[in-house]
C-alpha cells in the first residue's frame, strides 16, 4: 500500500512521572489512539488516529497526559497554509469531498467582537439588578398593527385575534439538532434543560421520537426538504412548526445521514426503513418560489388550526434581506437566520468555509429592510450561527434580533471539545454520536443542570448589561443601534451593520 | 441508612471509582505514590463489570440480612452499631472465606499474601460521600 502522506495533528505526551498505567485513556478513547499493555505498567499511543478531542485529557486521574496541536514543521509559507497541503494530500488519497463537522473555523472578522456596548452616566440612571427587575421575557410571533379594544363598562376587552406566540423567559433557544446527528441522551438533555428553563428546543429534521411527545410544549418541529418524520400529531404536539429551508453551516445543499446511524430508535423515529440512509434534498421539491412556500407555510397553518407560530429558516446568502423579506410575505410568524459559522453534523467543508456570509452583517441587513418596508412587526427575527457568550446575545438583539439560536454553545455546554469530528459518528463525549458505548458517557441528568447552568448565567450577565445600559426590559434593547458602537470596522462595513464608530455621540 | 446506587446506564466503564478507592485504602492516600511507590499495591473494594457494551461498578451492599455476617464463625464480619455498615475486623478473621463463599453479589475478595479477607467496601470509613461516588464522572454512582 502507498504510504499516507498524512501525519499527525496531535501531539500527545504522556508525563511517565504521573501516569500510573490505570488505562483509563485506553478505555476513553473511541479511535483507539492509546494502547495498554497486560503485562507491563506501560500505556502507548499512536497518533495518527487523535483528533485532539481532549477526552482522555480530561479523565486522566493524574493529569499526566496532554493533546496538542502538532507543529507540522513544514518551511513557513504565507499562502500555502498547512490546511491546503494536507486536504490535497488527503484528496489525492482518497478522491473524495473533505468531510467536517461544526461551523466555519476560519478567520474571518466575527462582528461581535468589533461592536461595543453603550452604558449610563450621569445622564440616564442605570439601574442594579438585584433590586430591581429586568424583564427579559420575549414573545416571538407576528405581532398586530393595531389592537381592536372595545369597553365594557369600565373594563376593556380586547377583540383583535392576537397571532399566536412562543413565550421565553430567556431570549436563547436551543437550535436544531436532530436525533441522529446528536444522541438521545444530548437530545433528552436539552429538551429537559428548555422545559426547565423556560425556553424551547428545536427538533431538528429527524422527526420527533415518541419519548419526547411529552416535552411538546417546549419543542419547535422542524419540517426540511426530507420530510422525516413529518404527521399530524408531530405537528400538533409542538410549540411551533419550523420550515427549514437553508442552514448557515450548508447553505444551498441538503444532507445525508449515513445508513449506519439509522438504528431502530432512528428509523422508528424518522419513518425510514432501518439502516437506510437519510437524504434531505437540497431544495424543498415543491417550494421553487416565495408563493410555494407561502403554500406550505398555510398548509401547515391549517393542520395546526393557526394555534401556533410556524417559522422559516434560511441561511445567511447575499440576498438574504429580499429573501427575508419574502419570507416574512409568505405568512411566516417567525423568519430564523443562520450565518456562515452555524455548526453542523457533517457537511463537505469547502462549503462550511466559503458559503453565506456573517450573521451579523445579514440580521442587521434583514431588520432594516424588514423595518422600511414596514413588515419588521409581522415576523419576530430569530438568528442563529456563532453565538458564543451572553455578549454576543445582546448585541444580537440590539442589532435587531428577538432572540437567538444556540446550537454550538449548548453542545460546548455538555461537553463538546469542538474537534469538528462529528461527521465520523465516534464522538468521544457522547453527543454526536449513536453508539451505545458513546452515548451513556453524557448523563442527561447532568446535561440537563449544566444547560440550565448556562442559560441562568447569561440571563444573569444580560440583566447587568441592561441594567447598566438604563433599561429594564429587553424589549426596549430591541434594534436599538444606539447601544452599539464599531470599533476597527470600515465605513462600509458600519453602513452595513447600521452602527457609528466608537466616539461619535449621538 | 443511606446506600450507593448503581445506575448502570452511565457508566462509562472508566473504572475510575477502582482506582481511586484503591487510593483511599493506600497508606499515603495520595495517587501516584499509591500506584508507583506502595508495595504492596492496595487494592480497590469496587469491581467494575463489563460485557459489552454494558457495565457497572459493583461494592458491597451492606445487605439488611447480610449472609456473610451470619456465615462468619469468628464474629470478624460484622455490623457496625452506628452506622449500620457492614465491615470485617481484618484481625479476628482467619481467612476461613465462608464470607466470600456466601456474599450473593461476590464483592468480597481475598487478601492473597496474608490469606485472610480484607478486601471489602467499608463506605470509605462512613465519610459524607463516598469516594468511589465522589470521583465517578458521569454520576453512575449515586449516595443517597
Ligand atoms: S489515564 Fe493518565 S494515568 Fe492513566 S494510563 Fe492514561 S495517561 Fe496514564
Ligand atoms: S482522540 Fe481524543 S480521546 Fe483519543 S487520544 Fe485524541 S484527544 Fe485523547
Ligand atoms: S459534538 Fe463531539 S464530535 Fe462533534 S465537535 Fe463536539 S466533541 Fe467533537
Ligand atoms: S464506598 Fe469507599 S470503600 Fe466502598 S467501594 Fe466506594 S470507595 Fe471503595
Ligand atoms: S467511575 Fe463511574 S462511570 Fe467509571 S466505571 Fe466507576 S461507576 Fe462506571
Amino acid at each position: 500500500m502507498a504510504r499516507s502522506l498524512l501525519f499527525p495533528e496531535f501531539k500527545i505526551e504522556r508525563d511517565k512521572e504521573r501516569c500510573i498505567a490505570c488505562q483509563v485513556c485506553v478505555r476513553q478513547c473511541a479511535n483507539d489512539v492509546h494502547e495498554g499493555s497486560d503485562t507491563e505498567d506501560t500505556v502507548v499511543s499512536q497518533e495518527e488516529k487523535c483528533v485532539g478531542c481532549q477526552r482522555c485529557v480530561n479523565l486522566c486521574p493524574t493529569n499526566a497526559l496532554t493533546v496538542q496541536t502538532r507543529k507540522d514543521g513544514f518551511r513557513p509559507n504565507g499562502n500555502w497554509e498547512d490546511r491546503h497541503l494536507r486536504g490535497i494530500y488527503k484528496q489525492a488519497e482518497t478522491g473524495g469531498i473533505l468531510l467536517t463537522g461544526m461551523g466555519c473555523d476560519r478567520l474571518y472578522p466575527v462582528y461581535w467582537d468589533h461592536l461595543l456596548l453603550n452604558a449610563s452616566q450621569v445622564t440616564n440612571p442605570s439601574i442594579d439588578p438585584l433590586r430591581e427587575p429586568i424583564e427579559l421575557t420575549t414573545y416571538l410571533g407576528k405581532k398586530e398593527e393595531k389592537l381592536d379594544i372595545h369597553w365594557e363598562g369600565d373594563s376593556p376587552v380586547v377583540r383583535t385575534r392576537l397571532a399566536p406566540q412562543l413565550g421565553l423567559e430567556v431570549p436563547v433557544i436551543f437550535s436544531a439538532m436532530s436525533y441522529g446527528s446528536i444522541s438521545y441522551n444530548a437530545f433528552r438533555s436539552l429538551a429537559e434543560a428548555a422545559r426547565e428553563a423556560g425556553t424551547f428546543c428545536n427538533s431538528g429534521e429527524g422527526g420527533l421520537h415518541p419519548d419526547f411527545y411529552p416535552f411538546g410544549e417546549n419543542i419547535i418541529v422542524q419540517v426540511a426538504s426530507g420530510r422525516f418524520g413529518v404527521h399530524r400529531d408531530y405537528l400538533r404536539v409542538a410549540a411551533a412548526v419550523e420550515i427549514k429551508i437553508g442552514q448557515g453551516a450548508k447553505p444551498g445543499i441538503g444532507g445525508h445521514l449515513p445508513g449506519e446511524k439509522v438504528s431502530k430508535e432512528i428509523s422508528r423515529t424518522r419513518k425510514i426503513p432501518l439502516e437506510s440512509d437519510a437524504i434531505s434534498p437540497a431544495p424543498h421539491h415543491d417550494i421553487y418560489s416565495i408563493e410555494d412556500l407561502e403554500r406550505l407555510v398555510f398548509a401547515i397553518k391549517e393542520a395546526i388550526n393557526y394555534e401556533k407560530p410556524v417559522a422559516v429558516k434560511i441561511a445567511a446568502v447575499h440576498n438574504v434581506a429580499a429573501i427575508a423579506s419574502g419570507v416574512v410575505r409568505a405568512g411566516a410568524d417567525i423568519v430564523t437566520i443562520d450565518g456562515i459559522r452555524g455548526g453542523t453534523g457533517a457537511a463537505p467543508q469547502v462549503i462550511r468555509d466559503n458559503v453565506g456570509i456573517p450573521i451579523e452583517l445579514a440580521l442587521a441587513q434583514v431588520d432594516e429592510r424588514l423595518r422600511l418596508e414596514g413588515i419588521r412587526h409581522h415576523s419576530s427575527l430569530l438568528i442563529a450561527g456563532g453565538i458564543r457568550s451572553s455578549a454576543d446575545v445582546i448585541k444580537a438583539i440590539a442589532l435587531g434580533a428577538d432572540a437567538v439560536y444556540v446550537g454550538t454553545a449548548a453542545l460546548v455546554g455538555l461537553g463538546c471539545h469542538l474537534c469538528q469530528k462529528c461527521y465520523t459518528g465516534k464522538c468521544n463525549w457522547g453527543i454526536a454520536t449513536q453508539d451505545p458505548v458513546l452515548t451513556k458517557r453524557l448523563n442527561p441528568n447532568i446535561g440537563r443542570r449544566r444547560l440550565v447552568n448556562l442559560l441562568r448565567a447569561w440571563a444573569f450577565e444580560i440583566k447587568e448589561m441592561l441594567g447598566g445600559m438604563g433599561v429594564n426590559a429587553i424589549e426596549s434593547l430591541r434594534g436599538n443601534r444606539e447601544h452599539l458602537r464599531a470599533v476597527g470596522l470600515s465605513r462600509e462595513e458600519c453602513s452595513v451593520l447600521g452602527v457609528k464608530a466608537a466616539g461619535e455621540g449621538w | 441508612m443511606k446506600h450507593i446506587k448503581i445506575h448502570e446506564e452511565y457508566c462509562i466503564g472508566c473504572r475510575l471509582c477502582e482506582i481511586n478507592c484503591l487510593v483511599k485504602h493506600s497508606h499515603t492516600g495520595k495517587i501516584i505514590k499509591a500506584f508507583k511507590e506502595e508495595s504492596p499495591r492496595a487494592f480497590p473494594r469496587i469491581r467494575v463489570e463489563e460485557e459489552g457494551c454494558l457495565s457497572f461498578a459493583l461494592q458491597c451492599r451492606h445487605c439488611e440480612d447480610a449472609p456473610c455476617v451470619e456465615n462468619c464463625m469468628t464474629g470478624a464480619m460484622r455490623r457496625d452499631k452506628e452506622n449500620a455498615t457492614v465491615l470485617c475486623d481484618e484481625e479476628k478473621c482467619v481467612g476461613c472465606w465462608m464470607c466470600i463463599m456466601s456474599c450473593p453479589c461476590g464483592v468480597i475478595k481475598r487478601e492473597k499474601k496474608t490469606r485472610r479477607i480484607a478486601s471489602k467496601c467499608d463506605l470509605c470509613g462512613g465519610v459524607d460521600e463516598p469516594v468511589c461516588v465522589a470521583h465517578c464522572p458521569n454520576e453512575a454512582l449515586t449516595y443517597e
